[in-house]
């Protein structure tokens, strides 16, 4: 069997990135206030984190305007989405080994 | 590396987030008991207006047309229902929005607003050219069946209990279609009883 650990993934150890592709996975997309207000976290830190992961080409960031005031919002790649379902396997079948 | 533990808070992180960016969570179910009370007293007095003192069904009989005069403070009793229902229900929303400490006004609560837009705005719509051409006889299905469509449509951005409510309305909107006498009673039924039941259940499973 392959060792499920070759399945976390680096970049989603961190767990507002986790948090962060969790509501990009259930949502089509979503703006970095309402991000902010559902995560609970701060500006800088979300911002940093969504840098990292727009780095790793896991989310996409689509720009618009409403109002002529800025509109960020994220999207998550096909990438970022793959990722995060096989680093969710993973997570399982590491709780499952732990309680045989 | 990580606990084993920490892989168990970061499964639950996930479905916490998956939930909470996809379900409006601040909708109150006291607020559904206190709009069903409201209807039912709504319904009282169109019972007043319409029946009494004759049991509350039946159509052959009678009708809102043998009181033409009644018409109009009907049309305000249904109004102010709904004014009273929405005021109450937004008010109280706020209020559990700030205990949960989150706002009303978020992606979640525009997605509900839009997915009850549609039904809600077709059936008003619908409902004010149904008082004009005066089919009062439609006015209870139409109520029940395009407030159950919304409900359902709604119920994917917020509790699924919201879901079920709808298809209560649906079926009973269509049992008033079939049977035109009972219309105010099971308007009562849908608007009142299972908003009650329906907020209760809210209530007490996420509110308490």
């Amino acid at each position: 069997m392959k060792n499920p650990f070759d399945n976390l993934d680096k970049i989603l150890e961190r767990s507002v990135r986790l948090q962060i592709m969790s509501v990009l996975m259930a949502n089509d997309s979503y703006d970095f206030n309402s991000l902010k207000e559902v995560i609970g976290s701060t500006d800088g830190a979300l911002a940093s984190h969504i840098k990292a992961l727009e780095k790793e080409k896991y989310i996409s960031v689509i720009k618009t305007f409403i109002d002529r005031k800025p509109n960020t919002k994220y999207k998550a790649t096909e990438r970022g989405r793959k990722i995060f379902k096989a680093h969710l396997d993973g997570l399982e079948q590491l709780i499952r080994l732990q309680k045989k | 590396m990580k606990e084993i533990k920490e892989f168990e808070k970061d499964i639950a992180s996930i479905r916490s987030m998956m939930e909470r960016s996809v379900k409006f969570i601040s909708l109150s179910g006291l607020s559904g008991v206190l709009s069903g009370i409201y209807a039912l007293i709504g319904a009282g007095i169109a019972y007043r207006l319409i029946y009494y003192p004759l049991p509350p069904f039946g159509y052959f009989h009678i009708s809102i047309l043998d009181h033409p005069a009644s018409i109009f403070n009907l049309e305000i009793t249904a109004f102010l229902v709904l004014i009273a229902s929405l005021v109450t229900g937004c008010l109280m929303s706020v209020h559990k929005a700030k205990r949960q400490q989150t706002t009303i006004w978020n992606a979640t609560s525009k997605q509900l607003l839009k997915d009850l837009s549609i039904p809600l705005g077709t059936g008003g719509a619908f409902i004010l050219i149904l008082l004009i051409r005066e089919y009062y006889i439609l006015l209870a299905p139409t109520c029940l069946i395009f407030y159950g469509l919304a409900l359902i449509q709604a119920g994917r951005s917020t509790y699924s209990e919201v879901m079920y409510l709808g298809l209560t309305e649906i079926i009973l909107g269509l049992a008033s279609a079939v049977f035109p006498g009972y219309g105010l009673i099971l308007w009562a039924t849908g608007f009142g009883v299972m908003h009650i039941f329906y907020g209760a259940v809210m209530y007490f499973r996420y509110e308490r």
